[in-house]
C-alpha cells in the first residue's frame, strides 16, 4: 500500500511539474494544484499512515487506550489544504484580472518586466 | 583624536543643511574646520618631540577584538600636520577656484569626508579600523574625483580610480585578519612584540603579499599605477589634496606603519626595492613624453611614490629618515605646483605647456611660487629638496653590494624630475608671453597665497632644516623602530661624493631641460603603445567581464517562468539524483506496508485516470472537472487512513476551487496548446525524473525508523491540558494557536486581494500610464 502511495505521489508531482512548464496561465494554476495535492500526500505518507485508528480519544476515557494514527502530519496538511486554498484563489482571480487586461493567456507574452537589456 | 577625526565627518553633515549658506560668499569659512584641526595636532609637537606617544582608547565592539584605538607618535604626527595643514591651504584656494559653483558645497562635503578618513588612517592603532578609514578614503575620493559628473571621462577615472582602490581594500582586510590571527591582536603596537612569531609563521609571505598589494594599490604603484593619471579629470583642488599629501601616500604610510612589525626581511626588502624603483623610472621617463601640465605633474607623482617605496624597502636607518625627509619634501613642492598648475588653468583656460610662456608678467606672484617649487622639486640648493636627495644619495650609496646601481638608478629618477619639475613650475613662466595671454589677470588672493606659503616653506626648510629635526623628523624615524643616534639634518655636508652625484643631477638636468622640447609627437606616438598598457588590459578585463555577466544574466535571467522553474528542477534532479543512486539502499520491507483493499485499488485507478486526464486533456472545463475528481479521490485517501479532518476539509476546500474555477475562468480564451512537441517530450523526460525522484526519497524516508516523541506528547496531553478529544483540533486551536490565528491572517489579506482584484476599475488615464491599451 505505502508503495503504490508513494508512486501516486511521484505521479502527481510529475504531472504538476508538467503542467507548471507549459506556457498557459491556466495550466500553471492547475500544475500548482497538482504539486500541492503531491505534497500534502508525501507529508501524510511519511508521518506514517494507519488505518481506522483516528486520533480522537476515545468515550470516556481522558487517554488513548490503544494505538492512534499520528495527529501531527495532519494537522500540518489542514493547515496547508486552507492556505493553499487562499493561493488558489488569489491566483486564479489573478489570471482573470490579468487576462482582461492584456488580453492574452500565453506566459511568454508577460515577461517584458522580467527582462535585462 | 577621536573627536578630531569625527570633526570632519560631522561639518560634512552638517552641510546637508547649511549647504546653501556656505555656497555663497562664507565659503572660504569652511577652511577653519583643517585650522582648528592643524592647530590640535600642532599643540602635540612638543610632547611627542620629547618622546611622548599620545594614545587614546574606547572600546568599540569587544567581542570582535575592534576597538577605536588611536596613537599620536612621530609618523603620525607628520602626516595629520600634512593632511590638515595642506588641507587648510586647499580649502581656502577652493573656495575661490570653484567660486559659485553649483555644488561648492557638495564638493567641500565630499572634501571632509575624505580629509576625516585620512586622519583615521594615520591616527589608527587597530589594523580593522584603519581598514574602514582606508576604505572610506577608496569612496570619498571616487566621489571627489568624479566631481564634473557631467564628463564621461571623468565618471570613467572615477570607476578606475574606485576599482583598483577598492580592490587593494579588500586585500588589507584579508591581510589584516590573517595577521591579527596570527599576532593574536589587532593592535598594531602589540603586534611588535610578536614580531618573531609573525616572521617565522608559514602565513607571513602571504600577509606581505596582501598588504604590499593594499598599498601600491593606494599608492599607484606599477603595474597598479594607472589609476592615477586618470584622477586628474577631477578638479584641481582635489588633485592637489589626493596626490600630494593624502590619499597617495596613505599606502607609503601603511608600509612605514608596518615597517617594525612585517620589514626587515629578504622578501620586504627585495619586493619593495623593486616595484619602487620600477614604478620612479618608468613614471620619470613617462614625464618626458607629456604636454598637459597635470599629466606631468600625476607621474611625477607616481615617481615619486616609487622613490618612497623604495626607500622603505631599503629599510636602513638612512633611508628610513630620507624617506620621512622626502614626504614632507615631495608634499609641499607637489602640492605647490598642482596649485600654480590649477591657477594658470583657471586664468589661461589651457594647460598645454606648449602654448603657454612668459606668464611671469601676469602672473608674478604665481611665478615666484612655481619658480620656488621647481627649486625644491629639482633638488637645487638651498631648497628643502636638496637636502632631500642628498639624504637619498646618502643612503643608497651605504646599501652594501649593490650600492652602484641602485645609486644609479636614483640618479636618473632624479635627472627626469628635475626635467619635469622645470617644465611645469619655470617653463609656463619664461620667455615671451603670447597676444593671447597678454589680458590674464591675477586671481584672488586666496588662490595665489596658499601656493606661496607652500612654495616659501620649501626653502625656509632647506635653509633652517633644524626647524622640524627635532619637532618632527627626530621622533617620526624613532617611530618606525630606529632607536640608536640623532638624527641631523644639514644643508651643507662639505665637498663629498654625495655633493659630487648632486652636481651631476643638476647638471644633466638642466641640459634636458634646454635640449628637449615637450611636442606633441611624442605623445601621440607614445599613445599608441597604449594597447599592451595596464590600464588597457584592466579596462578590457572590465569590458569583458561586463559582457560576460551581461550574456550570463540574459541566459538565467531570461523572463520566461518556466525556464527558472526547469533550471531550479533540472539542478535539483542531478544533485539529488546523484546523492540517491550512490546512497541507496532499495530495501523495500513489504511486511511492514498495509494491506491493499478493493476500495483503495479503485480509488488509486480513478485518481491516476482523472491526473492523466488533467493533463492531456484539450479542454479547460475538462480539466477542471477532473481536477476536482482527484481531488475528491484524496479526500477518499484520508478517509480510509484515519484522517477524517483532513477529508472534511480536502472535499470542502476542493468543491469551493472547482466552482471558483470555473465561474472565473468561463470566459477565458479556448484552452492554448502552445508548445511544440519537441518541447513537450523534453518537458515530460524531465517531470518524470522529477515525480521518479519524489518515490524514492518517499521509499528511502520510510524505510527509515521514526520518531514520535511530540505526537506522543500531544495525544497524552490532549484531554489532560487542553480539555479535548480530536487530537488534531486541539494541536491547531490549542496548542499552536497563535500559528492558526496568523494562517487566518494570511487567508484574509488573500480574501481582501481577491475581492480588490475584482473590484478594480481602472480609469483611461490609468491604462495609458501603465501601458496597457484598451
Amino acid at each position: 500500500m505505502e508503495f503504490i502511495l508513494a508512486i501516486l505521489i511521484g505521479i502527481f508531482y510529475a504531472s504538476g511539474l508538467y503542467m507548471m512548464l507549459r506556457r498557459s496561465l491556466v495550466k500553471l494554476i492547475i500544475g500548482l494544484i497538482l504539486i500541492g495535492n503531491g505534497a500534502n500526500l508525501l507529508i501524510f505518507l511519511l508521518g506514517r499512515i494507519t488505518k481506522g485508528l483516528p486520533p480522537i480519544i476515545p468515550g470516556e476515557s481522558p487517554v488513548f487506550l490503544k494505538a492512534y494514527a499520528d495527529p501531527i502530519p495532519q494537522a500540518l496538511i489542514l493547515t496547508a489544504i486552507v492556505i493553499s486554498f487562499g493561493l488558489q484563489s488569489f491566483a486564479i482571480v489573478l489570471v482573470k484580472r490579468a487576462y482582461s487586461v492584456v488580453k492574452t493567456d500565453d506566459l511568454d507574452q508577460m515577461n517584458s518586466t522580467d527582462q535585462f537589456s | 583624536m577621536l573627536a578630531a577625526i569625527l570633526l570632519g565627518f560631522l561639518f560634512s553633515g552638517l552641510l546637508v543643511f547649511t549647504g546653501k549658506f556656505l555656497k555663497g560668499r562664507w565659503a572660504v569659512l569652511s577652511a577653519s574646520i583643517p585650522f582648528v584641526l592643524f592647530v590640535y595636532f600642532a599643540q602635540f609637537i612638543g610632547r611627542v618631540s620629547s618622546g611622548e606617544i599620545i594614545s587614546q582608547h574606547i572600546v568599540w565592539v569587544p567581542s570582535m577584538g575592534i576597538d577605536l584605538r588611536f596613537v599620536l607618535d612621530g609618523i603620525s604626527l607628520i602626516f595629520s600636520l600634512m593632511i590638515t595643514g595642506i588641507g587648510f591651504l586647499v580649502f581656502l584656494y577652493t573656495s575661490a577656484y570653484l567660486k559659485n559653483h553649483e555644488y561648492l558645497d557638495r564638493f567641500y562635503g565630499y572634501l571632509g569626508i575624505f580629509m576625516g578618513a585620512m586622519l583615521g588612517i594615520v591616527l589608527s592603532d587597530n589594523v580593522l579600523s584603519l581598514f574602514i578609514f582606508w576604505e572610506l578614503t577608496s569612496i570619498s575620493s571616487f566621489f571627489l574625483i568624479g566631481f564634473k559628473n557631467k564628463e564621461e571621462s571623468s565618471r570613467k577615472s572615477a570607476v578606475l580610480a574606485l576599482a583598483i582602490t577598492g580592490f587593494g581594500g579588500l586585500f588589507l582586510l584579508a591581510g589584516a585578519l590573517i595577521l591579527g590571527s596570527v599576532a593574536g591582536t589587532f593592535t598594531i603596537s602589540e603586534m611588535l612584540s610578536s614580531k618573531e612569531l609573525i616572521a617565522n609563521s608559514p602565513h607571513y609571505i602571504i600577509i606581505v603579499a596582501f598588504i604590499f598589494i593594499a598599498a601600491f594599490t593606494k599608492s599607484a604603484q606599477f603595474p597598479f599605477h594607472f589609476w592615477l593619471p586618470g584622477a586628474m579629470k577631477a578638479p584641481t583642488p582635489v588633485s592637489t589634496y589626493l596626490h600630494s599629501a593624502t590619499m597617495v601616500k596613505a599606502g607609503v604610510y601603511l608600509l612605514l606603519r608596518f615597517t617594525p612589525v612585517l620589514g626587515s626581511t629578504e622578501f620586504w626588502n627585495s619586493t619593495l626595492i623593486i616595484v619602487g624603483s620600477i614604478t620612479m623610472l618608468y613614471a620619470a621617463m613617462h614625464t618626458l613624453f607629456r604636454t598637459d601640465l597635470k599629466g606631468i605633474l600625476a607621474y611625477s607623482t607616481i615617481s615619486a611614490l616609487g622613490i618612497l617605496v623604495f626607500l622603505i624597502g631599503l629599510g636602513t636607518k638612512e633611508a628610513l629618515l630620507a624617506a620621512c625627509v622626502f614626504i614632507l619634501v615631495h608634499a609641499l613642492y607637489k602640492a605647490t605646483l598642482f596649485l600654480v598648475t590649477g591657477i594658470i588653468d583657471h586664468e589661461t583656460g589651457s594647460r598645454d605647456i606648449t602654448m603657454l610662456s612668459g606668464l611671469r608678467k601676469v602672473l608674478f606672484p604665481v611665478a615666484i611660487a612655481g619658480f620656488l617649487a621647481a627649486i625644491s622639486f629639482a633638488g637645487i640648493p638651498p631648497s628643502f629638496g636638496f637636502l632631500g636627495k642628498e639624504l637619498i644619495y646618502e643612503s643608497t650609496l651605504h646599501y652594501g653590494n649593490s650600492a652602484i646601481l641602485i645609486t644609479a638608478l636614483a640618479i636618473i629618477t632624479n635627472i627626469l624630475l628635475l626635467y619635469s619639475g622645470f617644465l611645469v613650475g619655470i617653463k609656463p613662466f619664461t620667455g615671451k608671453l603670447p597676444e593671447r595671454f597678454s589680458k590674464v589677470h591675477m586671481p584672488s588672493f586666496l588662490m595665489w597665497i596658499p601656493p606661496l606659503i607652500l612654495a616659501i616653506l620649501c626653502i625656509l626648510f632647506g635653509i633652517f632644516p633644524s626647524i622640524i629635526q627635532e619637532s618632527l623628523i627626530q621622533p617620526a624615524v624613532t617611530s618606525l623602530g630606529e632607536n640608536g643616534g640623532e638624527v641631523h639634518l644639514k644643508l651643507w655636508h662639505g665637498f663629498n661624493t654625495i655633493l659630487a652625484l648632486s652636481a651631476i643631477t643638476i647638471g644633466i638636468g638642466v641640459l634636458l631641460y634646454f635640449l628637449i622640447k615637450p611636442n606633441k609627437k611624442v605623445e601621440t606616438a607614445i599613445k599608441k603603445l597604449e594597447f599592451i598598457s595596464p590600464k588597457t588590459m584592466t579596462e578590457k578585463f572590465g569590458n569583458g567581464f561586463y559582457y560576460f555577466s551581461t550574456l550570463w544574466t540574459n541566459y538565467f535571467q531570461n523572463g520566461y517562468l518556466r525556464h527558472y522553474v526547469s533550471t531550479i528542477i533540472l539542478f535539483l534532479v542531478g544533485v539529488m539524483g546523484y546523492t540517491l543512486l550512490n546512497n541507496t539502499r532499495y530495501r523495500l520491507v513489504y511486511s511492514s506496508f498495509t494491506a491493499l483493499t478493493i476500495y483503495e485499488v479503485i480509488t488509486f485507478v480513478i485518481m491516476i485516470a482523472g491526473i492523466l486526464y488533467t493533463v492531456f486533456t484539450k479542454s479547460r472545463l475538462a480539466a477542471v472537472a477532473a481536477l476536482g475528481i482527484v481531488g475528491l479521490t484524496i479526500s477518499l485517501i484520508f478517509v480510509y487512513y484515519s484522517a477524517p479532518d483532513l477529508a472534511m476539509t480536502q472535499f470542502s476546500i476542493d468543491t469551493l476551487t472547482v466552482i471558483l474555477f470555473v465561474l472565473v475562468l468561463y470566459r477565458l480564451p479556448k484552452y492554448l496548446n502552445l508548445s511544440d512537441i519537441k518541447t513537450r517530450i523534453k518537458d515530460g523526460v524531465l517531470s518524470i525524473a522529477f515525480g521518479g525522484l519524489i518515490s524514492i526519497l518517499a521509499l528511502e524516508v520510510l524505510a527509515e525508523p521514526q520518531g514520535s516523541e511530540i505526537s506522543e506528547f500531544y495525544a497524552e496531553n490532549a484531554y489532560l491540558l487542553a480539555k479535548g478529544k480530536n487530537v488534531v483540533n486541539v494541536i491547531l486551536v490549542d496548542f499552536r494557536g497563535i500559528d492558526t490565528f496568523m494562517e487566518i491572517t494570511v487567508l484574509t489579506i488573500a480574501a481582501i486581494g481577491v475581492f480588490a482584484l475584482l473590484k478594480l476599475r481602472m480609469t483611461a488615464k490609468e491604462r495609458i500610464t501603465t501601458g496597457i491599451k484598451k
